[in-house]
């Protein structure tokens, strides 16, 4: 091994990380400051009437600190609480973050998504959050801030979290994240297992894996399973980030509807791949980290101002 | 749920200046545990909140012993459990104590 990779897995796991411990060491050390801390005990109000434990955070750590010197906004969800679940609490100090964002017009926000989706047990009130979130992301996109998604962590980026990832100026994610609304069950429950089989897992990952999204342009950069990595891809995303506007969405809806004419028939991330002039597609889930954003960057779609 | 509050005297004021900690998630087999800086003098205070019911006993037992181990005076610890075996109860509350005495922030 070379000394070269060794340093490089000095930086800790994001995947491995308590949603605490990405907030620590993403931003600059020392500086993380938390709005409604576990002291203050702001829990659940609904899942004790279900006999279920609370957290003192609600799953989710809102706060403020510096990132390489400047100003930022960050939300991280804990993904083994609840799977990262959206309850009332939970959804309410996001929805405050992005307004405290909104407020301030030029402070990005970092949101480290860790989330199944909404909260079953805080159903309505999940559902409300997810919109009123939505709201809040987007006055905060028009006000000016860039709102900046991470995702690599283990419950990945689903349901209303999917939903909010798409309203993001732009996300990082690493192999091991995953983004969709509904997730590999769901879809074979509701549709069949000739529609989906959430059984063969390299599927899955062929379809809502950090690679695939990063190829068909669901996401804006990739990164190592490192907080270092994610990192520096928050700091370029920061800078790269489109600013919100008619021009934008005109742009992003002409990207889509591209995408969809060109990958709509294809049954599977393979055949995607294949048509973008990835000379050996069945490679690509394999590849490492560095071949694959040189590949990524290779055959990166036009994107005028689109996320 | 079920919930206890137990309440020692430690042999001696925990160390350190930090003025709160957390450690652990509330996942299955697994606790999370906020300890604040917040009682006078060698008080300690543990409060507990478990779905797993008719453990009591183990709990005590658990607790006092650590507070003989670990001397967490003037702390007030909280648990929120989520089915954690007594060992790994044990094994956050030293690590919870160990954080709030760590210096610096």
């Amino acid at each position: 091994m070379t000394a070269t990779s060794f340093v490089r897995h000095l930086s800790p796991s994001w995947y491995e990380s308590s949603a605490r411990d990405r907030v620590r060491i993403l931003l600059d050390a020392g500086t993380f400051e938390e709005f409604i801390g576990p002291e203050q005990r702001e829990t659940s109000p609904h899942l004790g009437i279900f006999d279920l434990p609370r957290q003192f955070d609600d799953g989710i750590v809102v706060g403020r600190g510096r990132l390489d010197g400047k100003p930022a906004f960050i939300a991280a969800q804990e993904g083994r609480f609840m799977g990262g679940a959206f309850g009332e609490v939970h959804g309410a100090k996001l929805t405050g973050l992005l307004r405290a964002a909104r407020d301030a017009r030029t402070i990005p926000v970092l949101i480290l998504f860790d989330t199944g989706g909404v909260r079953l047990q805080e159903a309505n009130a999940g559902e409300l959050a997810i919109a009123e979130i939505m709201r809040a992301l987007i006055e905060a996109r028009r006000a000016g801030a860039r709102v900046i998604g991470l995702i690599g962590g283990r419950a990945g980026c689903y349901g209303g979290g999917g939903l909010l990832a798409g309203c993001c100026s732009a996300l990082a994610v690493s192999e091991h994240g995953r983004i969709a609304v509904s997730g590999p069950e769901v879809i074979e429950t509701n549709r069949g297992v000739e529609e989906f089989d959430s059984r063969d897992r390299g599927l899955v990952w062929r379809t809502m894996g950090g690679k695939n999204r990063r190829l068909i342009g669901g996401a804006d950069a990739f990164a190592d399973d490192t907080i270092d990595s994610f990192r520096a891809a928050a700091l370029h995303l920061i800078e790269r980030a489109p600013a919100f506007g008619l021009d934008m969405l005109k742009a992003e809806q002409a990207r889509l509807a591209d995408r969809l004419e060109r990958f709509g028939t294809c049954a599977d991330g393979l055949d995607i791949w294949k048509q973008q002039g990835i000379a050996d597609a069945t490679s690509v889930p394999a590849m490492s980290t560095e071949t694959f954003i040189e590949v990524a960057n290779r055959i990166e779609e036009p994107r005028h101002d689109a996320r | 749920m079920e919930t206890f509050s137990y309440r020692h005297k430690a042999d001696r004021r925990s160390t350190g200046s930090r003025a709160q900690a957390i450690v652990g998630v509330v996942a299955s087999g697994n606790l999370e545990v906020l300890v604040e800086r917040i009682l006078p003098g060698t008080e300690c205070q543990v409060e507990v909140s478990t779905p797993v019911t008719g453990f009591g006993a183990v709990w005590e037992a658990v607790i006092a012993d650590f507070v003989e181990r670990r001397s967490p005076g003037g702390l007030k610890l909280s648990i929120n459990d989520g089915g954690a075996r007594a060992d790994t109860v044990a094994l956050r509350l030293a690590q919870a104590v160990r954080v709030i005495e760590e210096e610096g922030r």
